[in-house]
Formats: structure tokens, C-alpha cells, sequence
């Protein structure tokens, strides 16, 4: 049941002078959903992105899949089995909602038209956006956007979902419809790596919540541990000002 | 006594001014379209920004390409189209046997082709690059994002500079008389020549261009309305979304 997905020793990332990643290590195993929890400029964001290869560490090793990502040759076959969804949705505006889910399956894995929209409608009904087919995506709200975006991800039957902040840019009352669709995944079994600021949501889905804090690793524990009994004063300090800022 | 020399002149020599009008309308669209293939060529290349998965040997083909591409945009854009005119006519003359018409198509096209790649490198950088990044995400590649998801948005939010280029060529291509083409400025000359109306002439000739130049404007915001109403509009009633249904009812108005 442990089979390590993702395997990460000791990466550094700098963006200029300031070092973002310094010196992370860390691992996922199949099936885990483990969200990335800490202050804006911690290095979560980057830790995954550094996952999907939009950034590339300065230093350090990463293996997913069992396979060394950073020295690999085929870089977009490995891109088409870790999923991702953004903050900003990122949905392509010149195509309407299926071809946002059909483009990219006939582009990578050259698969037939009538199976690519075959699975695209699929996977829009799984996330409650069928019907909205054949609408053009700048129509949508923040909320279908993202679900689209999922269903998008999802169509190349990923191996590894990687989601950054999927619900900081809505509006409030349409963060539930997203984080829903998001447990359904989880408890599907899909491995799911979730940075997020929804602390609720954090709790309830996870299997392991990861602190960062100032480019490391500070904690990481079952939620409950984390969140009942923390072992550090900055992850104390950092939920405590979470939770008031929630209420 | 203007109107009536007008009058002869139209009467007399209409059909060499016909003939202008089609070599002038020759030259400027087939010159707007291939500088625009040649636009979006290098304007597509230049834009490419390539990432670490790229090899050295990419890397260096961009980096010789971005070069080539603004030697070639600053030397045609930093020179009059006449003086590129009578220079390429003439050097190639001996080695290609050219027409003059090829020639003066050839000049355009190349002139315009300069200035579309930088219309189109603009319209490149207003697509928000959260789409590429999702692209790439996705495993598709640098070109494949490039072809399929930036170009088709860099175009449409491009158009109406693209579309003005054509406008320009209409006017512009009267500079290609210098290699006597019977494009609209040269057989307005001959006309002049012959008649010695020169006032009547050229009065006619700017009338003549104004009319080319403001039915070829009316087309282009025409199908640049269309472009921005092809939102397809397949969206099933169950909708209840209220942002769509505003933007529907919005769509059937306009349609009456």
C-alpha cells in the first residue's frame, strides 16, 4: 500500500536572490491526498509546480512514477500523467468547454475524436458541467471554470492530481461546489497533491497535512496530530491565525 | 471646365484606370496575405520562449533565428518600401529574369511581412500565458501550444492591425510605380502625361483611392464584428447560469 509516487530529496530553488526551496524532501505514496498548508511565500506553490516540471529546482532530485523527472527525455509524456489544476483556471478561450477537454487528448494521446469526446463528456458529467457542453468558457463562472479545468486534467487519465490554490480566486459561495468535486477524487483513490488555504477543507480530506514554512518542510503529520497536537510553535502559531481568521 | 475635363478623363481613359485599380488591389492583398504567412512565421518564432526542457542544438536555431528575424525586421522597417522596391527589382533582375509584377509582389510581401511579425509577437504577449503553462501541463508541446491555443488568440486580438496593413498596402502600393507596374498611381501618371489635366487626373486618382480604401475598411470591421460574435452559441436552455443568459439575450438583439 506504501508504493512511493512521488519522491523528492533535498531540492533547492532560487528566483534570483531569493531562495525559495531550501533543501525539501519529501514523499507521497499512492492513493494519499496530502495538502500543502502554510503562509504565501513559503514555497508550496513552487514545491509543486517543481512537481510538474514549470519550474525546475536548482539542485536535489525528484522521482515520480520511479522514474528521475529531471534528467528525463520526454518531458511532455510525463506532464500528460501528473494533472494540474491552477488557480486562475487557465481554460483555453478560443474553444468552447468539450474542446477544452477533447484539444488536448487528440494533441497528446492521439486518440480517436469520437473516444476523446466520448471521455471528455464523461468526465464534465462527473464534475457536474455536461450540460454546459457547448458554452463558451469565458461565460462561466469562477466555479464552473475550475470544475472544467478538473474535468480537463482528468481526461488524461492522470496518474497524480497537483492542484494549486483550485479555490483562492472565488467567490466564497462557490468554493464548495469545487472542494466536492475535489473529495469525490479523493475518495476515488486518486493521489492528490492539494495546496490550499481552505483549512476545513485541508482536515477533512487529507491523509497527511504538510507545514512549509520559510522554504522547509516544518511538520507534517495526519490532520488530526497537526491540528490537535502540533509539535512546532510556528505551525501553532500559523493555524491558530488561520482558524481566528476563519471565524 | 473641372468637371468636364473629369468627365473626358473617366470617358476616355476609364478602362486604363480600371486596369490600376486591379493591379493596385492585386498587389495590396496578395502582399497583405503573404506578409501576413511570413507575420506569423517568425512574429510565432520570436515569441517562442523556450524552457529548460529545450536541447542545446534548439537553443541555438532560436537564438541564430532571433537574430536573422531582427536584422530582417529592422532593415525593412527602417527603410522606404521604394528604395527596397527599385534595389531588389534590379539586383535580382540579371540572376531571375523577373516580371515586374512578381517583383512588386514580392517587395509587399516582404514589407509587410516585417511589420506583421511585430503585430503578431504583440498579439502573442496579450494571450495571458497561464494558458500555455496549462497547455504544457497537459504534455502538449511548445508547438503544439503555440499552434493550437496561442496563434488562433494572437490573430483574432490582432485583426484590427492586421486589417489596417491591408489599407496601408491599398495606399502604400502606389510607391511600386517607381518598377512601372500598372498599379493605379502609374497609369494615373501616363493619363496626366498624355492629357496635361494633371489636376483632374490626380483628383480623380485620390478619389479612386479614397473609394478603395474606405469599402475595404467597412468589409474589415464587418467580418472583425463577426469574428467577435462566432461565440458559438450551442448552449442548452437548461442553463440557468445568469452571466450566459445575460450574454444570450444580448446576442438576440443584436441579431435582428
Amino acid at each position: 500500500m506504501t508504493e512511493p509516487i512521488v519522491e523528492i530529496k533535498n531540492i533547492h530553488k532560487s528566483f534570483g536572490p531569493l531562495e525559495v526551496l531550501k533543501g525539501v524532501d519529501f514523499t507521497v505514496n499512492k492513493g494519499e491526498v496530502v495538502c500543502l498548508i502554510g503562509r504565501s511565500g513559503s514555497g508550496k506553490s513552487t514545491l509543486l509546480r517543481c512537481i510538474n516540471l514549470l519550474e525546475k529546482p536548482d539542485s536535489g532530485v525528484i522521482n515520480v512514477f520511479g522514474q528521475d523527472i529531471l534528467h528525463t527525455r520526454n518531458v511532455n509524456a510525463y506532464r500528460a500523467q501528473v494533472g494540474m489544476c491552477f488557480q486562475q483556471f487557465n481554460l483555453f478561450n478560443n474553444m468552447n468547454v468539450l474542446e477544452n477537454c477533447v484539444k488536448p487528448q487528440l494533441k497528446v494521446l492521439h486518440i480517436s475524436k469520437n473516444e476523446a469526446t466520448e471521455k471528455a463528456l464523461k468526465f464534465l458529467d462527473k464534475v457536474g458541467m455536461k450540460k454546459f457542453a457547448g458554452a463558451d468558457v469565458r461565460t462561466l463562472s469562477g466555479g464552473q471554470k475550475q470544475r472544467v479545468a478538473i474535468a480537463r486534467a482528468l481526461c488524461m487519465s492522470p496518474k497524480l492530481m497537483l492542484f494549486d490554490e483550485p479555490t483562492s480566486a472565488l467567490d466564497p459561495e462557490m468554493v464548495g461546489e469545487v472542494l466536492s468535486v475535489m473529495k469525490e477524487l479523493a475518495n476515488e483513490g486518486l493521489t492528490m497533491i492539494i495546496v490550499t488555504h481552505e483549512m476545513n477543507f485541508a482536515r477533512d480530506v487529507s491523509d497527511r497535512i504538510v507545514f512549509m514554512d520559510q522554504g522547509k518542510i516544518e511538520e507534517q503529520g495526519s490532520p488530526d496530530q497537526l491540528f490537535n497536537t502540533p509539535k512546532s510553535e510556528r505551525t501553532r502559531s500559523f493555524l491558530n491565525a488561520s482558524i481566528a481568521n476563519a471565524r | 471646365m473641372f468637371i468636364s475635363n473629369c468627365i473626358e478623363i473617366l470617358n476616355k481613359y476609364g478602362s486604363s484606370l480600371m486596369l490600376g485599380v486591379q493591379t493596385t488591389l492585386i498587389v495590396a492583398l496578395t502582399g497583405t496575405i503573404f506578409g501576413l504567412v511570413l507575420g506569423l512565421i517568425v512574429g510565432g518564432f520570436r515569441a517562442v520562449k523556450l524552457d529548460f526542457t529545450a536541447s542545446p542544438a534548439a537553443r541555438f536555431c532560436k537564438g541564430f533565428f532571433d537574430v536573422l528575424a531582427n536584422v530582417y525586421i529592422t532593415i525593412f522597417r527602417g527603410t522606404p518600401m521604394m528604395v527596397q522596391a527599385v534595389f531588389i527589382y534590379y539586383a535580382l533582375l540579371d540572376i531571375i529574369h523577373w516580371d515586374k509584377l512578381p517583383a512588386a509582389i514580392f517587395v509587399i510581401s516582404i514589407n509587410t511581412g516585417a511589420y506583421m511579425a511585430e503585430i503578431i509577437r504583440s498579439g502573442i504577449q496579450a494571450v495571458d500565458p497561464g494558458q500555455s503553462e496549462a497547455a504544457r501541463s497537459l504534455g502538449m508541446s511548445n508547438a503544439q501550444t503555440m499552434f493550437s491555443i496561442v496563434i488562433p488568440q494572437a490573430v483574432k486580438n490582432a485583426f484590427p492591425a492586421i486589417s489596417n496593413e491591408f489599407v496601408v498596402n491599398i495606399k502604400d502600393s502606389s510607391v511600386l510605380m517607381i518598377i512601372s507596374i500598372t498599379e493605379l498611381m502609374f497609369q494615373a501618371k501616363s493619363i496626366a502625361g498624355s492629357t496635361f489635366h494633371f489636376t483632374e487626373t490626380y483628383f480623380i486618382e485620390a478619389a479612386i483611392y479614397l473609394i478603395l480604401t474606405s469599402v475595404a475598411s467597412l468589409i474589415l470591421n464587418l467580418i472583425e464584428k463577426r469574428m467577435n460574435s462566432t461565440v458559438r452559441l450551442s448552449i442548452p436552455s437548461s442553463v440557468t447560469d445568469t452571466v450566459t443568459v445575460d450574454y444570450m439575450s444580448k446576442k438576440e438583439k443584436s441579431d435582428d
